[in-house]
């Protein structure tokens, strides 16, 4: 039996409803909250600030430090606090992601951090926590070349599904599941492409369509909450 | 060079550079990185856009202006950038043998050399200006990595009594106003004295704490409120009638 309808009764390129929000945090830089359904993730961003020990300074550009953190109460089972194998992965990619867009050579010898946290987890929390990042240091000021979007693609027995929840994920009818979070710069570069599971190239190939497709309605939803921010603070 | 800025007052200087800052009256949108502003030939990017192609692009978020020929974002948001002229506020973090480290609330350390000193020192540096102190001083150069400091002007040193308050540097030319129009009410309306920081610390100092505050409450009503225009006559309406909003 093929995967003919999905468990929460979404279409197949359907993204769960999405929130984003400006400046949650009012000690922070920059700070943004950004939710897909029931998957919650805020992003703090402080700096750009002197870089200390002195020997991690870059001269000719700016360092970016992500974190990224599961808060405990964020699933079902408690999760131990601090940081662990998969928090250190993702904060990484989650780097790696938004180091592309921002301008960190007008910042030469200072360090940009972003907090990444995750206050409620159903799937794709790394890719509500780099649209909640970009957003956040967007807010914050910082020298950016564009923003970044993010989104999850998965492939459920044979179909292309995007914005995986939890229950898909672990779905093993047929061929499985495989989850492939992505992110794309609005101009369509990619910036993360992560692969969990087994996938035909033709099929990728697909997939990455339909996440080009799914981020721009992400990149949507950023825009209208940084464009309303006018009268606020 | 440095005999002629001598000459020239703190007050000059802070207007000249409110001028550069001044929102002028036009139609400002909210621009987001990545984002074409205008497109065409005729335009020329100024700060926090650059050139793509035809358009120009917004590098920042901020409030584009687009009144001009020259494009540029007005920044919302976003630590203090310092640039050589700007009159900013700092504490003193420590001493060298041959000057002071300030924090000026900027992502660089800064040094007030003894030469930038308004007069002949002798002695222990500690005497002048000690670990904690809060100067008024002027952006003198900004290098690679170092900002260099002086006090070599009429107004500026160390701020012996008063308050100090913090606000978002990029409010700064809202506080001070059209050829420090604001300021000036707000100097007037309370009997303090102020100086507002580049870096978005100010400074205010009265002979009664009640003033203080009032000059402060004032500020903070004007960086609130930074998005109305006619903003002066709100400020003299909100003098006027006691504390209303």
């Amino acid at each position: 039996m093929s995967y003919t309808k999905r468990v929460d009764g979404r279409k197949f390129d359907e993204t769960r409803e999405m929130e984003a929000k400006i400046g949650i945090i009012k000690n922070a830089g920059g700070s943004a909250l950004f939710k897909f359904g029931d998957t919650i993730a805020i992003a703090a961003v402080y700096g750009p600030k002197p870089l200390h020990p002195q020997h991690l300074q870059n001269p000719s550009k700016g360092v970016l430090r992500c974190n990224y953190d599961m808060l405990s109460f964020s699933v079902t089972e408690r999760k131990r606090p601090g940081p662990s194998r998969r928090s250190q992965e993702i904060s990484k990619v989650s780097e790696w992601a938004l180091s592309s867009i921002v301008d960190l050579d007008a910042y030469p010898n200072t360090v940009v951090d972003v907090h990444i946290m995750i206050l409620q987890a159903n799937a794709s929390t790394r890719c509500a926590g780099i649209n909640a990042a970009a957003l956040a240091l967007a807010s914050a000021g910082v020298s950016m070349k564009e923003l970044v979007s993010s989104v999850s693609i998965g492939k459920i027995d044979d179909k292309i599904v995007v914005d995986l929840i939890k229950e898909e994920e672990d779905c093993e009818e047929g061929e499985g599941a495989t989850d492939i979070p992505m992110a794309f710069t609005k101009s369509g570069k990619i910036c993360l492409l992560q692969l969990d599971g087994k996938i035909r190239p033709e099929e990728l190939k697909e997939a990455i369509k339909a996440g080009k497709k799914a981020c721009k309605e992400v990149y949507n939803v950023q825009k209208k909450a940084l464009k309303g921010v006018e009268g606020k603070d | 060079m440095i005999a002629k800025e001598e000459n020239k007052e703190v007050k000059e200087e802070i207007e000249e550079i409110e001028e550069n800052n001044e929102i002028k009256e036009a139609k400002r949108e909210i621009a987001i990185p990545g984002e074409a502003i205008v497109s065409g030939k005729e335009y020329l990017p100024g700060d926090g856009t650059r050139r793509e192609n035809e358009d120009i692009v917004a590098g920042r978020f901020g409030l584009a202006d687009t009144s001009g020929r020259l494009v540029r974002i007005i920044p919302l948001s976003g630590i203090y950038m310092p640039r050589a002229g700007n009159i900013i506020i700092g504490i003193v973090t420590d001493t060298t043998f041959n000057g002071w480290l300030v924090d000026i609330k900027a992502p660089y350390n800064a040094f007030l050399p003894v030469s930038e000193f308004s007069r002949y020192i002798k002695g222990d540096l500690t005497e002048y200006y000690d670990i904690g102190d809060m100067i008024a001083c002027k952006v003198f150069n900004v290098k690679h990595r170092s900002i260099d400091l002086t006090v070599k002007s009429r107004g500026l040193g160390k701020l012996e009594k008063g308050m100090i308050i913090y606000i978002n540097s990029n409010k700064v030319p809202r506080v001070i106003g059209r050829e420090g129009s604001m300021i000036k009410l707000i100097k007037d309306n309370t009997n303090c004295e102020i100086i507002v920081g580049q870096n978005g610390v100010v400074w205010i100092s009265g002979n009664k704490i009640e003033d203080e505050l009032k000059a402060k409450d004032a500020i903070m009503f004007v960086v609130n409120k930074s998005f109305i225009e006619g903003l002066t006559d709100k400020v003299k309406e909100w003098f006027d009638g006691g504390k209303e909003k």
